[in-house]
């Protein structure tokens, strides 16, 4: 090895030794402890005890386990594609040339902003059955008022509306794909005769589909770790219509401390995001477009 | 041609026309909970039970500010928020930029292996470490205090580092030879050329560190027990968790912690688009 190699070498080092000490004392060491926990009965105070695999196999028979995973299943497979769908629909009204529309950006972005447990009382409030903003909102249209977060049947419903609330954070991301495509495409396109909707499926869609790629795996990731709306609106209920798997883990490590039990249920959500990310991946051979290392000007 | 152009120009005026309708619609549903947020906080508690509801309210009930904010040490809640927001984004924004230099522009063994490492505990759920790291802290005796909450930012952040590094590969390389063939050390390069061209993506990170901080819940939740500990996101789910139907105090203390944020991006928007265009990545 050179000197000048040799230098570079322990530069690099030098300027990665933050990350490399946070990386093994945030990430692996934490890592490999809980993956040891998953296969003990662990509550903290005492020292961890082996007990195999039975944590995973308790799962598999734990009913409350099963339901968390439903509720975030729903939960993510009707509210991601509505989000990305909206994100999008908004996101191709913004991109016109138009007077004033810095300030519809503001007013569309803002709501994904602000987050937290804040917008989650709010929440509660416009969704109360009796004085709420959402039923004034029904009734203004003509239809029968809504329990929303009190019965079981709406809770979940409620909680993707309001997760629709902030599709700006998404919208922002089309908006910069929509407006790196060339816009020469669409006048080939208008020449060969193609009217909005075929230059929309094939120009547009095409051209944003790593955007839409992007934006669906980060979709299906924030989806499996909703906590705070679950935790502050609805605490999981009402009979546990809103359990979301990271309430529900979070009850299991820091309510009863069976710290065991909820480290195999991060592995088995560890695997699920890793699972569903490996199939988009996969299945972005076919939908996603990627041309070349085309650059975009923002 | 002119006939053509005239009706051409007609179907824009009315296609603008229509954008026009449906943005504004858009925006009334975006921004209605906004307004439902700030005239709950001013109504006295006989017009909040009342259907249909009064938009503004006769007298406003400046009171539920003060009542609100006083129920609570707000302040102390506050102060707490904000130094771990500080901290945050203090640690954040030494540790990135300087790994992320490390990550692209010096060419040593074993940086992509590290690369790709960070990138997959990008992956990697919160939830995994969560219960390791309240027993790591626990030993520490870090429990109940900020440590858990910020000293983690001074060791560097996956996303950040990620998004850094980007944005330093499209530095041209030529400028950094220069800067070489000037004299510069790698650290001098850093601070003199790198750091100064990367201000924009700099303030994003700060401004999604800040932002991150002032938002999180779970954080506090696992490691802060004395209430003199609480930040605003815990104070607020604690006092809602007590008084709970008091909802014209609930909205004007929901709209003090949410209004810095709000004052806070429109101060910085284009930092924060351009931010996001140019990377894209969200909030």
């Amino acid at each position: 090895m050179s000197n000048q190699k040799r230098r570079e070498s322990v530069e690099g080092y030098l300027f990665a030794a933050p990350l490399l000490v946070g990386l093994v004392f945030f990430s692996v060491i934490p890592m490999i402890a809980s993956l040891v926990i998953s296969f003990c009965r662990y509550d903290i105070f005492t020292p961890p005890k082996f007990i195999g695999a039975a944590n995973y196999t308790d799962l598999f028979h734990d009913p409350l386990f099963w339901q968390s995973l439903k509720v975030t299943a729903i939960y993510s497979v009707v509210g991601v594609p509505l989000g990305l769908t909206l994100g999008l629909a908004v996101a191709i009204l913004m991109n016109q040339k138009l007077r004033g529309i810095a300030v519809f950006r503001t007013i569309y972005y803002l709501p994904a902003v602000v987050s937290g447990v804040a917008v989650s009382l709010l929440w509660v409030w416009i969704f109360d059955p009796s004085y709420g903003l959402g039923n004034v909102v029904l009734r203004g249209l003509g239809l029968p008022p809504s329990q929303w977060l009190s019965a079981p049947s709406t809770s979940l419903l409620s909680l993707i509306i309001m997760s629709l609330w902030g599709v700006g954070g998404g919208m922002v991301i089309y908006l910069a794909g929509l407006q790196s495509v060339p816009q020469h495409l669409h006048e080939a396109a208008s020449l060969d005769g193609a009217n909005v909707w075929q230059r929309f499926r094939h120009v547009t869609l095409p051209m944003l589909s790593p955007v839409i790629f992007y934006n669906l795996i980060m979709g299906i990731i924030g989806s499996f770790q909703v906590f705070t709306q679950a935790f502050v609106m609805t605490n999981g209920g009402p009979v546990n219509s809103t359990l979301f798997y990271v309430l529900y883990l979070f009850r299991q490590a820091f309510n009863y401390y069976r710290m065991g039990y909820a480290s195999a249920m991060a592995w088995v959500l560890f695997a699920i995001i890793l699972l569903l990310t490996l199939l988009v991946f996969r299945s972005s051979a076919m939908w996603v477009y990627y041309e070349g290392e085309r650059k975009g000007n923002g | 041609m002119s006939v053509n152009s005239a009706s051409h120009s007609k179907t824009q005026s009315i296609a603008r026309a229509g954008t026009y309708t449906l943005l504004i619609i858009f925006s009334a549903v975006f921004f209605f909970p906004f307004l439902w947020l700030v005239s709950t906080s001013v109504k006295p508690d006989s017009q909040i039970m009342v259907m249909p509801p009064k938009w503004i309210p006769n007298p406003f009930m400046w009171s539920n500010y003060s009542k609100g904010l006083t129920f609570v040490p707000f302040l102390s809640y506050l102060r707490n928020t904000l130094i771990i927001c500080s901290a945050n984004v203090v640690g954040v924004l030494i540790s990135c930029p300087l790994v992320a230099y490390g990550l692209s522009v010096i060419p040593w063994k074993g940086r992509d292996v590290l690369f790709y490492v960070i990138l997959s505990t990008m992956m990697l759920p919160f939830q995994v470490v969560m219960v390791p790291l309240f027993a790591i802290f626990t030993k520490l005796g870090w429990i109940d205090t900020f440590l858990p909450l910020t000293v983690p930012a001074f060791l560097g952040n996956a996303f950040f580092i990620f998004l850094l590094r980007q944005f330093f590969m499209t530095i041209p390389k030529d400028l950094l030879d220069a800067a070489k063939i000037d004299g510069c050390s790698d650290f001098q390069t850093y601070r003199q050329v790198v750091l100064p061209l990367a201000k924009p993506v700099l303030a994003t990170v700060a401004l999604f560190t800040f932002m991150g901080a002032w938002n999180d819940f779970l954080g506090p939740l696992i490691y802060l027990f004395n209430q003199d500990k609480y930040t605003l996101s815990m104070g607020l789910a604690m006092f809602s968790s007590q008084y709970g139907s008091y909802w014209g105090m609930l909205m004007a203390v929901s709209t003090v912690v949410t209004v810095p944020i709000i004052v806070l991006f429109f101060f910085t928007q284009r930092t924060f688009i351009q931010g996001i265009t140019l990377t894209g990545i969200k909030g």
